[in-house]
Formats: C-alpha cells, structure tokens, sequence
C-alpha cells in the first residue's frame, strides 16, 4: 500500500511561552521552537504500522520553507520511506484550499492508495484534509481512531463519536483520512534516528514542478483574509488568576470552595 | 601400614577391584564437569566486549574481600552467619574432599597425608568443619523448608518456587558431610575394637559421635558402612560438582572471577560499545542490548553468578512499592534464557529474539530510579545498573518510549531543560524581590569571570521551590567568601538521567554543550547543590575543573571557621538526614552533610533504619519525575513513614528530586504540620551567623 502522510511544522506549544507581536499580524517567532504537528505524528505512526503489516511504502509530504525539511527528517527518522517538500516563493500566505491544491497537485504526481493527515494543527483550522479530498474527489473520514486494511480495494475505519461510542466505517481506496491523538503510540524518535536520516535525499517541489500557476497559490489564491490577530479582552465574568504557581493554586482552591465547587 | 579396615583402592565390589570404579568415577565427573563448563562459557566469547583487566592488585583485593572474605554476607546476619559456616567448612573440606577421591585410587595416598603433623591437625580441623557445616545445613533446610522469609519466595509473574532446589543441594551437602562422618568413624571404630592406635577425634563432632555409635558393630558391617560411605561420597561429590552449574549454586565457581572482574568506578555508566570513542558512536548499527548476545560477557557471568539470595530486590524500592521490576529476576530470567537457548545437548537456539517483549517488559525495565540498593547490597557484586542502562539504550534506539518521557525528552533535545522552558529564563531565579537587591550573582562570561561555578542544574534553576535552594545556596557561598557565578543561558541540563533513560546521543550533546560553556568560563572549580548534576559532571564529563557538593564545602568551610552558626530555631525538632542516592552510594559521601547537621548547636537528630549505603530512594529524579509508574504507593510515602518511625519531625535531605518527592509524600500521607523537609543548605542559611 502506498500512503502519503501530510505533515505539518508548528511552534511547539508545550516548549513555547506563544505571544502575539505587536501588529498584530502574528505570533512572536523569535525564541519560538518548532516540531512536528501533534496529530501528524500519529498519523505517520499509523502508516509506518500500516506498512509494516500490509508492506508498500510511505511518504511524507509538507508545505513550507527551507527551514521544514527539518520535520520531514524527523519524520523519515520515525520510519517513513520517503519525504517530499513542496516548497516556493508564490506558496508563502496561502489559506487551507490553498495548501490543499499544492498537495493535490503533488498527489496527482504519485500512485497513492491512502492519504492521512492529522486531524488538525495547533495553529491551523483543520481544514486541509477535508478539502484536499474534495479537490481529489476521494472519499473521506475525519477524526479515524482505528484502521484496519481489508485488501487492496477497501480498509475499515473507525472514528470515535460522541460518548466514547465508536462508529464502524467502510471505505473503498483510495482515500483520504483525518487522524486523530489516541489512535496509537507514536514512537521516539532521537537524536541517532535523526542523525542517520541526514543525508537521505529530500526532493523539492516548486509551483513549476507541480504544474500550478502562481495567482492560484499565496495570498493572491486565497479565498480567505486575515483581519486581526490578538489576545480577546476578558470578558465579563472572566479572571486572570495571578502569582506563583503556588498563589495561583491557592486562589483558585479559595475560589472553587466559595463558589461550591468543591468542599 | 596395617590398618584396621580394608581402604577402597584395595577394596573388591562384585570381584571388580574398587579402584576401577574410583577411577571410573573421577574421570566421567571430571569429563562431565568439563564439558559442562565449556558448553556454560560458550556464550561468553560471542558476547559484546568488556574490557575488566586493569587494576590487578585492587581486583585481586577485592576478590579476597567479597569473595572469600565473605564480607557483605553479615549485612543479613542469620543467613549470612549460617553461609560463612558453610562456606568456611567447604573451604577447608575441599581439601579433604580432593584427597578422599584419590584415596580410592592409591592405598598409600591417604595414609601418607594423614600420617604428618598436619594432617593430624587438618584432621582435628576438617570433622570440626563437617560438623559446623552440617549443623548449618540442617537450620537452613528448617529456614527454607518452615520458616520460608519472605525474600526467597518467588512471585507466580516470574516462574515457580525455588525452595526445592535449594532444600535439594543442602541435603548433597549434607550428605557428604555424613559419608565422610561415616567413613572415618567406621575406620576408628574398627581400630579402636582392634586395639590399634587410632587417630584422636575432637570431642563433640559427629565423627566422634558416630565413631561412638559404630563401636558396637562387627567388623563385617564396619567394613561395609566404609566402603559404602566411600563411594556414595565420591559419587555425590561428583555429582554435585556437575550440578553446580546448573543453577544457583554455580556461585560457588563464578563468584571468584565475578568479584575479581567487578566494576571499580561507581557513579559512571558503561559507554555504548567498550572500546567505541564518543565521536564514533553515530557509525555503530545498533544502540544498547536489544536481544541477548548484545550483553557483556561479564553482564551474562552475572547471571551464572546470581545465588538467588533475594537481598537485591528486598532493598529494591521499586520492589517495596510494587514496581514490575526486581532486580533479582532480571538476573534469574536471563539466566533461565542462557539455559534455555543455549542447552547442554544440542546447538544453541539461532531464534534470537528481541529481550524486551519476550522476557521484560518495557514497564520493568523502565521503573528502575538507578538508586543503587541492589548493587550495594549484592554480595557478589552483581551490577544492575549498567544492564538497565544498556536495555534502555536498545528501546531508545528501536522508538520504545513511553508517551510521558517523549515530551520531557523533546524539551530537552530543544530548550536544554525537561520543562521546555525558554533558555534565557534559566536565571530568573536570581531576579526574584528581596533577594536580587541584595545578592548580585553573577553570570560568567565575556564580562565577569568568577573563580568558581553554581552549577543549579534545571530543577533548582526552573522549579519556583527549588529556586529556594539555589538563593540559600547563594547566601551560603557568599558568607563563606567564595567567589563565584552561574552560567545562565548557557547551562544546559546536566543530563545525568538522560544518559541513564537511555538517550546517550542527547546526553552527548548536553555534555558537550556543558563542557564548552564551563571551559569558555575559566572557573577553577564547580559546586552544586544537585547531586544528579554533581554525579554527572564527575562520572560522566571528562576534563572539566573538580566538581564538589555544597555539603563538602560548607563541612569543610564549618571547619576552617568560616562558617559559623547559631544554635538551633527549634529545639523540640528532631532532624533525620536521607541520604540522596547520587551522593551517597553512588559518589559515597554520606559524612560531610551529617558533619554540617551536627555543628548546628543544640540540634537533635536520628538515624532512620534504612540510611547510609542502605537508604531508601524517595523516587529518582530527573526524568523519573516524568514517568507514570505502575505502583501500588509512593517510594517518598514509605521513606516518610521510616522518618516518622525513626521518631523525625524535619527530614534534611540534600537533593532538589529527594525535597520534591518527599514533600509531596509528606502531603499525600496527610503528614502536613507533623513533618517537614528542608535541603541542607536551607537548613544552613536559617542558621547562619
């Protein structure tokens, strides 16, 4: 089976105190580190596990600059085949369709069974996966928790839905699914598996290889705008405990018992 | 020489000549025995290497003391009383043993041996052993067969009982003791019914005892009862030589080289690969032991050499609190394994099958907080840490991971902390209000230089409760007169439990970043008050200026009088001193922090049951912090109830993972009010003068 796994690279939200800048255009990127989308890393877990039950190969594929071929390393080091980075100039500022329409565009390139993306990023709209599937006109399942390959032609989906009950699908290949955290146990991948990957080639795709015309990509494909970027005004009703961890913990223990939270 | 009995060389069974069956006898058990023994070493040489041959005169030391000066055997001291006995009288009959086999082949050898000075004297000497040595064996088969302690039993996860085993080779022992009893009570009998002149018994052996009792019989039955003993004594002896490596009682071969072939430098963590420099380790195919052949062949003579004792997992805490580890079996299912695929008959298994899986579990292995009890304890001198280490190594190569060590582990490949704190936060600590005004500390770099280096480490620099540890630490340099500054940005996690979770390649390029930063410094000395940092800057860093404990400096600044301190806050509390695993037993300072203790005027303090070498970890630090173990209780909650016991109201403790663990052990016990733990350099700054 030949899946394609899109990844993406994040500020990493639990090593990154994220702050807006001052234009309100964006997040300080300064002393910001980055790493592989959470949910991305499973889905890649998943076809590497995928793989090594049915055989075939994976392929891991993201948009970005230079700078995220990191992550494809990573990801390569973690167990996928191979890694592709769609990169250039004209795709900077591009909304989800327009991501979507360069992955379609590297998809119609390669003889894909399967296509996972992660359910969302920490910093996307989740959107890309839906939308890639559209474009593809590829059946398609979000939130998958469970996948089990029937053959060649078909695999089973299972998707976790509203109290912890669990949704059976049948999907023919091929097809692109949204994965979500839980579905295994994404393995470590250190500084030695990383090292190793360093000199594996990592293809890159620019608008011309991928046949895409510049206005259909960046800011001049996109459909949507961005107006703002801020931290909202507390609301009425809303606190901002502040202090030392220890004050914090102490306030908000005063607080609960007042309100009768707990006892 | 006219003797009283027929010797066995001169003996015929069945019209056979005896000696043909001594003969027999000696040579199939040696045969046995050797073939045995070469099949047993076979998977030694197609071990990783282990490089143990250095230090000649220390190991051969170290031989005589552990080995056959038995000298950790009393830290049991029942059990260790009835195996010196035991021991000692093997010693000494292994001699009479070897003599008594080539007495059924030459009539003339006994006689010559016996008839010296000496031999009169090792006669005395060697029916006193045998009577020592069989009383021994009969409290121990009451101690396994009816008391059973507790430590010896076997839980149904790891296989079935080994009572009987052990019950098995005390009755061999036993019954050679009684053959030899025999056979040379029934000669003195006889030639005492003679007239002759008989060798002198030593009243109150069972030799004389039984000589007592034979004298009654004819000479006929003498005659037999000596042959007969003969034999079933050479034929146990043999046998027993063969069965020894078997099993458990292969200690009594593979102790000596085991305990020459020791590890001498505690603290440290066997390199990946002996013999690959650090630069070279990206070029290895394979991290760390993944299936079996991947151990030392001195890791695998530890498991040949493992008697079984249970004192490991007994001062295992992981095993105190119901951790799926016990050190004792790791040694026990490995050794199953050699027996297993690699058998006596046949060739060895070529289905090498990943270890962890099969006999581990990732759980097991992962639950050890490397605290050094087992090791400490071990009277043979099995190392455990190290084998941890290296299964680690295997899982952090193959991506076996758990999910809660991933992160604390990514953090640290990226911001050089566990915590992903931002790099150049790492010295708020020192900007908090009230003390920034009046302490100035020092970042060394293009513009201080400083004659020595805080080292705080991530806990003390990023946790808001360890900060506390590092102003006290601050205060206290400072009115001792050192001169001295931090790091800051520059000082990365010391990495000490990186290395020892297995990650080597991250802790290399924490070392190396460390080691940049100190040399740039131009310090001439380091303190910390950590003693994970402290173990790992001196066991694991090469070439950086001395690293001390703050408890040695202030110990011995409290000496030169340039500390001086007030009596005690409070009187009524009484203070008991845990020892942190990375300064006591793995770097041996166990005095220095009680010295400080004690020159406080006026203080009261106890000594908990389990300290010293025998402390008890409060639950590991560094990454151990991280890990979600399964455990019936907390290590921190059983070390609180040992302070209670031990009759404590303050535990001083002088590691920000021990304050951490143990403050929260003394919330989750409900011991708020009645107990309190304070760091040592804490408890000096209150009483500074």
């Amino acid at each position: 089976m030949e899946i394609l796994v899109c990844i993406k690279r994040v500020p990493d939200t639990s090593e990154n105190e994220i702050n807006v800048n001052r234009d309100g255009t964006d997040i300080e990127r300064d002393d910001l580190v980055y790493s592989v989308n959470e949910w991305d890393n499973y889905a890649v877990e998943e076809a590497i596990q995928i793989r090594d039950r049915v055989c075939g190969s994976v392929t891991v594929v993201t948009v970005g600059d230079e700078e995220t071929e990191e992550v494809v390393r990573r990801e390569m080091a973690m167990g996928a085949d191979k890694g592709v980075l769609l990169s250039d100039e004209v795709f900077k500022n591009s909304d989800g369709r327009g991501i979507a329409g360069i992955i379609k565009a590297e998809v119609k390139k390669g003889k894909y069974d399967l296509i996972l993306t992660g359910a969302q990023a920490d910093d996307g709209a989740g959107q890309v996966g839906g939308m890639l599937a559209a474009m593809l006109d590829w059946p398609y399942a979000s939130l998958a928790t469970l996948i089990e390959v029937t053959d060649d032609k078909k695999i089973k989906v299972g998707r976790e839905i509203e109290g912890g009950n669990l949704e059976m699908l049948e999907i023919d290949l091929p097809c692109v699914l949204s994965i979500q955290t839980g579905i295994n146990e994404p393995r470590y991948v250190g500084i030695r598996g990383i090292r190793k990957t360093a000199s594996a080639e990592i293809p890159v795709h620019g608008a011309g290889d991928l046949g895409l015309s510049p206005e259909s990509v960046g800011k001049s494909g996109s459909k949507i705008k961005q107006l703002d970027y801020f931290v909202p005004d507390a609301g009425e009703g809303a606190e901002i405990l502040e202090g030392s961890v220890d004050e914090i913990a102490e306030k908000l223990v005063e607080l609960l018992k007042a309100r009768g939270g707990i006892k | 020489m006219d003797t009283a009995l027929i010797p066995p060389a001169g003996a015929y069974v069945l019209s056979i000549p005896a000696v043909v069956f001594s003969v027999l006898i000696l040579v199939a058990g040696t045969g046995i025995f050797a073939y045995i023994i070469e099949k047993r070493i076979a998977p030694l040489f197609s071990a990783a290497p282990d490089p143990r041959l250095d230090h000649f005169k220390k190991r051969f030391i170290f031989m005589l003391k552990y080995a056959v000066g038995q000298y950790r055997q009393p830290r049991y001291l029942l059990a260790g009383i009835i195996h010196i006995v035991i021991f000692a009288g093997f010693m000494i009959l292994s001699i009479h043993s070897a003599s008594l086999v080539l007495t059924g082949i030459s009539e003339d050898f006994a006689a010559s041996v016996s008839n010296s000075i000496v031999g009169h004297i090792y006669g005395a000497l060697k029916d006193v052993a045998s009577t020592f040595v069989l009383l021994a064996c009969v409290i121990a088969i009451i101690r396994r067969g009816i008391f059973k302690p507790k430590r010896y039993s076997v839980p149904p996860e790891y296989g079935k009982d080994h009572t009987k085993e052990a019950i098995f080779v005390l009755m061999l022992i036993s019954t050679l003791m009684v053959c030899d009893m025999l056979f040379e009570a029934s000669l003195t009998a006889a030639g005492i019914q003679k007239g002759l002149d008989t060798e002198l018994l030593v009243p109150g052996t069972g030799t004389r005892l039984a000589a007592g009792i034979l004298l009654t019989m004819s000479s006929v039955k003498l005659q037999t009862i000596h042959l007969v003993s003969y034999f079933i004594h050479d034929l146990t002896f043999f046998f027993f030589l063969c069965f020894l490596p078997m099993g458990k009682h292969f200690h009594v071969i593979t102790s000596l080289p085991n305990t020459f072939f020791m590890k001498l430098d505690k603290g440290t963590v066997k390199p990946v690969v002996w013999g690959v420099e650090e630069e070279k380790l990206d070029d290895l195919d394979s991290f760390g032991v993944k299936k079996f052949s991947d151990f030392t062949w001195k890791h695998m003579l530890d498991f040949y050499t493992c008697a079984d004792c249970g004192r490991c997992s007994d001062q295992c805490p992981a095993n105190a609190v119901g951790r799926p580890l016990s050190p004792r079996f790791i040694s026990i299912k490995c050794r199953d394994y050699i027996f297993k695929n690699y058998p006596l008959l046949g060739n060895a298994a070529t289905n090498k099958k990943n270890l962890i899986g099969n006999i581990f579990t990732e759980d097991e292995i992962w639950s050890c907080t490397t605290c050094g009890a087992c090791e400490a304890e071990c009277p043979l001198m099995i190392e455990y840490i190290d084998k941890i280490v290296d299964l680690r190594r295997g899982m952090v190569d193959d991506g076996i991971v758990p999910q809660s060590l991933q992160k604390p582990l990514r953090a640290l490949e990226k911001r050089g902390n566990p915590y992903g704190k931002m790099e150049k936060k790492r010295s708020d600590w020192t900007k908090e209000k009230g003390f920034s005004e009046k302490y100035k500390v020092k970042i060394i770099g293009k513009k201080e230089t400083a004659d020595a280096l805080y080292f705080a480490d991530s806990i003390t620099s990023f946790d808001d409760r360890m900060q506390e540890i590092a102003r006290s630490a601050v205060r206290v340099l400072h009115a001792a007169g050192v001169d001295f500054g931090i790091l800051g940005p520059a000082e990365k996690d010391s990495g000490n439990e990186v290395r020892r979770f297995g990650e080597e390649m991250l802790f290399q390029e924490l070392k190396d970043q460390n080691t940049d930063a100190i040399l740039n410094s131009g310090v001439n000395k380091i303190v910390t008050t950590d003693p994970h940092a402290f173990n790992s800057l001196k066991n694991d860093y090469k070439d950086i200026p001395q690293v001390e404990h703050i408890s040695q400096v202030i110990a011995r600044e409290i000496k030169s009088g340039a500390i001086r301190l007030n009596g005690v806050e409070d009187s009524s509390a009484v203070y008991t001193y845990h020892d942190p695993c990375y300064l006591g037993r793995h770097n041996g300072i166990y005095d220095a922090p009680r010295d400080v203790i004690d020159a406080i005027p006026g203080i009261t303090r106890v000594e908990m049951d389990k300290s010293s070498d025998r402390s008890f970890c409060c639950g590991g630090g560094g990454l151990m912090l991280f890990y979600e173990p399964i455990e019936e209780k907390r290590m921190g909650q059983l070390r609180v109830e040992m302070a209670k016991e031990a009759g404590a109201t303050v535990i001083v403790t002088a590691c920000p993972f021990c304050m951490a663990n143990i403050e929260d052990a003394i919330k989750t016990s409900g011991l708020e009010g009645k107990m309190e733990v304070i760091d040592l350099v804490e408890l000096i700054d209150r009483h500074i003068k």
